[in-house]
């Protein structure tokens, strides 16, 4: 029972870090694309920044599918309640998504300025749109999200659509996308010559302090929504379903875990340092280091949104006493100690062959590059 | 309590959208290996012409890699949205392989996929031959590990079903694994791409003989792929029959549909060569029949014994009537987790308790107290999956698989002998065996999925109860947006396929600059 309990942590912390490991990584790819029309004002101008990370958005994007299966096999009622609940926001992510690898592939394979044009619309949605339902997604979750369960745990969800767009979703959707645009345009200060490197630069300075703007006024936003409190249910570490539970809801109580542990403050403090010195960093050229400060500032935010919840990870709004919690929601004893043991084999490896390849296509690439490469996008 | 219609619109968004990705799945999976083979031949002699190969066939890969990919994100995503009582009810058993699957293949290969391609001159020729085995090897441990988990659907294996949980939780990750139907089936469907990508190969390299272009490289790529395609397809063969011999004792009723077996039989059993069955009558219209031949396909031995559709339905109406307290128990349970009495009672139907479900789409406001004879009867029937296609996507696939292994044998052997450059009408039936893996390839999925009807996991969890509790108008909206992205990328994908077969491999790809476009023109730009 103990050691069930550990695990269901662990792996709450895991999820953490593929959030994390999303917003840091496909954000960045996400952020080219939505930087794309800005920073290239021709066609060889955009192509640089498409062949920055050309090498690597594939292994990039992994980050993502790997956070749809890890949550599918660790918190599968998770996994089913969101993806039904947030049925056709999903489809436009995904619909989103399955646009850009045909958009890095197919784009420059012919010499049509009409085909690039598309193409080029294609990958400016398929960064923005996305990480719009990122942030959104994790600013319906803070609020509570209208659903229920029947006696074999079947969701429905009642609310509607558009409900989803709702100003604080919107808020944290915004959010996400400028801090996307701070990745990415690091992405190319670092991996793209002048002047796409220096317009990404300001482009990245600017997406900094949007989202520390926000930030800031979301923390201001939250302690005006009600949040969820635990009153009584099986204890943590029983297998257990959301069934057997009560939940009140409490106004400003998404403050209520910082208010008992003060030193959760660091987290949205990681939040300011990492984006302010990373806007530093930008001043004096130094874009590596400043995308290792904007990872930073993404573990504040989501480590900030976590700390925030615990122990819940998708309340329910319209029947609080189904919410989904760390405890409920949760994959059984053996399946997570497996999991475990597969991440803690398999995540270094691939931290270091993804660095191996982040090393071996180190350096700039300009106009000249690709118009003269062979294998250029 | 469900909407049929839903249902049925989930299914065939599941079936289209899969399908669909399964054009691009097996020429990816052996496209990848074949490019490994023929960089090595370059690494180990030096030949520069080998380079060029690799390159070339590179650069058709890619164009079929980003559907693949594109197309794989949907398959990841349906789970969730269109089968959301499935993934509660299996994420704890069949969501590990899908994570593994993303921890151990998939970015192993995408990560070197970028090396592969945009790394040529920045490594040495050992390393990035490394590079492409690490491709290759992605791609076929992510085919490992989504078969082990679609097998598991097939014959839930290493799993029990937790009543307070409600749902499949692992127990045996090494059952799991070692599932008998995943071993088999991952050997046979990734030989199946092997010889997809050896007979696109083939017949893309005849292509050029015919018109007399880039003789050196066609000439060199027919061989080495119509050598691997050879070895590849008598092991898809063998697997084949392998999968058989074990489908026949995991999933009785899909081996009775692919065979039309109605009515019980005595050994040795006749098989069906061609038969045209009637679902709603419950037998065929007109058999032809080989004596003995299914006793010996199928267990191997004249006395062997398949049982057929009728006697399987009395199996399945008393495990229904089993069943059915399972389900009520569950509820009690559902209700009040520490409930000894319920418990036992579930405990002693717990292993029917999939075919509780099935009947329970029958059972008036949910209510299994009120369910007749006359349900059981038809939950029964409804175990009996579309014997029709099931019966003739097999014997197509087959009958592909047949040819293809003569074509692919003498295509080694005319390669080797110098004949494939003399013989047009050869280099244009390579042209034209290039549809015919995709369609061995569907029909076996069809064989696989239809097959297993009426279930999502065999006997455990029936498709009417795994769908999401969405409105039809969501269902449609769905299915028409993949129908419309789906037929454009199609229209692409082949479009640029056939233009860059055509530029050959001459011809650089992508480095086209744009001299047109500049600030003003752009519309972005300007936005």
């Amino acid at each position: 029972m103990e050691t069930y309990m550990i695990l269901l942590i662990v792996w709450w912390g895991l999820l953490g870090v593929l959030l994390t490991g999303i917003g840091a990584m496909v954000g960045m790819d996400m952020g080219v694309g939505t930087l794309l029309p800005y920073v290239g004002r021709t066609d060889s101008e955009r192509r640089v920044a498409l062949n920055v990370i050309g090498p690597h958005w594939d292994g990039n994007q992994v980050w993502f599918i790997l956070g749809g299966g890890a949550i599918f096999a660790a918190w599968p009622l998770v996994y089913a309640t969101a993806f039904s609940g947030f049925y056709i926001v999903m489809l436009l992510l995904l619909w989103s998504m399955i646009l850009r690898p045909l958009g890095f592939e197919y784009r420059s394979k012919l010499p049509s300025a009409g085909w690039r044009r598309v193409w080029d619309t294609a990958l400016f949605l398929s960064g923005l749109l996305p990480m719009v339902v990122f942030g959104a997604a994790i600013g319906n979750v803070l609020q509570g999200v209208p659903f229920h369960f029947d006696w074999r745990l079947t969701s429905f969800y009642t609310g509607s659509f558009l409900w989803l767009f709702n100003p604080f979703a919107v808020l944290c959707g915004l959010m996400s996308v400028a801090l996307a645009v701070y990745m990415g345009g690091t992405c190319l200060a670092s991996g793209a010559d002048d002047p796409i490197g220096s317009r990404a630069r300001r482009a990245a300075i600017a997406g900094g302090l949007a989202a520390l703007a926000i930030f800031t006024i979301a923390g201001f936003w939250v302690s005006t929504i009600e949040g969820f409190k635990l009153v009584a249910g099986p204890l943590p570490g029983v297998p257990q379903t959301p069934l057997h539970q009560q939940v009140t809801r409490v106004p400003g109580g998404l403050l209520a875990n910082y208010a008992a542990h003060p030193a959760l403050w660091l987290l949205p403090a990681l939040v300011y340092a990492g984006l302010l010195l990373g806007a530093l960093a930008h001043a004096i050229r130094q874009p590596i280091l400043a995308w290792w400060l904007g990872a930073l500032a993404w573990i504040g935010v989501i480590g900030t949104v976590g700390a925030a919840m615990f122990p819940f990870i998708m309340p329910s709004s319209s029947n609080p006493g189904h919410s989904l919690t760390l405890w409920n929601s949760g994959s059984s004893r053996v399946t997570l100690t497996w999991m475990v043991g597969f991440v803690l084999i398999f995540m270094p490896i691939i931290v270091w062959y993804t660095s191996w390849a982040f090393w071996v296509m180190r350096g700039k690439i300009g106009v000249k590059h690709v118009e003269t490469s062979d294998h250029a996008y | 309590m469900v909407n049929d219609l839903v249902v049925d619109l989930s299914r065939a968004q599941f079936a289209a959208t899969a399908l669909y990705h399964f054009l691009f799945v097996p020429l990816t999976l052996g496209l990848t290996v074949l490019l490994a083979v023929m960089e090595t031949i370059y690494v180990t002699t030096g030949r520069e012409i080998y380079k060029r190969m690799a390159q070339f066939w590179t650069r058709l890969l890619l164009i079929n890699f980003a559907l693949g990919v594109a197309t794989g994100l949907t398959m990841e995503f349906q789970f969730g949205t269109n089968w959301s009582f499935y993934s509660s009810f299996v994420g704890d058993t069949f969501g590990a392989p899908l994570a593994i699957e993303g921890l151990m293949a998939f970015f192993l290969e995408s990560t070197f996929i970028g090396l592969m391609v945009f790394g040529w001159d920045r490594m040495s020729k050992a390393q990035h031959l490394i590079v492409t085995y690490a491709v290759a090897l992605g791609s076929n441990f992510s085919a490992l590990w989504i078969l082990v988990a679609n097998s598991f659907m097939q014959h839930p294996q290493g799993a029990e079903f937790n009543p307070i949980t409600m749902r499949m939780e692992l127990h045996d990750f090494g059952a799991l694994f070692f599932n008998p139907d995943a071993q088999s089936k991952f050997v046979h469907t990734v030989l199946a791409g092997y010889v997809t990508a050896a007979i696109f190969v083939c017949g893309v390299s005849a292509w050029y003989m015919l018109k007399g272009r880039h003789l050196d490289l066609a000439r060199r790529s027919f061989r080495v792929a119509a050598v691997f395609g050879m070895l590849g397809g008598a092991g898809v063969i063998t697997l084949g029959d392998a999968l058989g011999y074990v489908g026949a004792k995991v999933q009785p009723t899909k081996l009775a549909a692919m065979e039309a077996l109605w009515t019980a039989e005595k050994a040795p059993m006749a098989f069906n060569a061609i038969a045209f069955p009637n679902q709603a009558e419950q037998k065929n219209y007109f058999t032809v029949q080989i004596p003995a031949m299914l006793s010996i396909l199928v267990t191997h031995s004249l006395d062997g014994v398949v049982p057929a559709i009728d006697q399987l339905q009395v199996q399945a109406q008393e495990r229904i009537r089993n069943g059915i307290p399972a389900v009520q128990a569950m509820e009690k349970l559902s209700a009040n987790p520490r409930d000894e009495a319920a418990l036992a009672q579930f405990k002693a139907h717990g292993k029917d308790v999939g075919y509780g479900f099935l009947v329970l789409r029958y059972a008036p406001q949910g209510d299994l107290t009120k369910i007749t004879d006359a349900d059981i009867a038809r939950a029964a029937r409804d175990t009996i999956p579309d014997v029709s296609i099931v019966f003739w996507s097999f014997r197509f696939m087959v009958a592909f698989g047949l040819l293809m292994l003569a074509y692919l044998v003498l295509a080694t052997l005319m390669t080797l002998s110098n004949q494939v450059e003399r013989q047009r009408w050869f280099q244009w039936s390579a042209v034209l065996m290039i549809s015919v893996p995709f369609l061995a390839c569907e029909f076996g999925w069809l064989v696989a999925e239809v097959g297993r009807q009426p279930w999502t996991v065999n006997e455990m969890l029936p498709t009417w109860l795994s769908a999401s509790t969405h409105s039809v108008a969501y269902m449609v909206f769905s299915l028409s947006g993949f129908i419309l992205l789906y037929t454009a990328f199609a229209i692409v994908e082949v479009y640029l396929m056939l233009l860059f077969i055509r530029k050959g491999p001459e011809e650089h790809g992508a480095a086209v600059p744009v001299p047109a476009v500049g600030p003003a023109g752009h519309a972005l730009a300007a936005r």
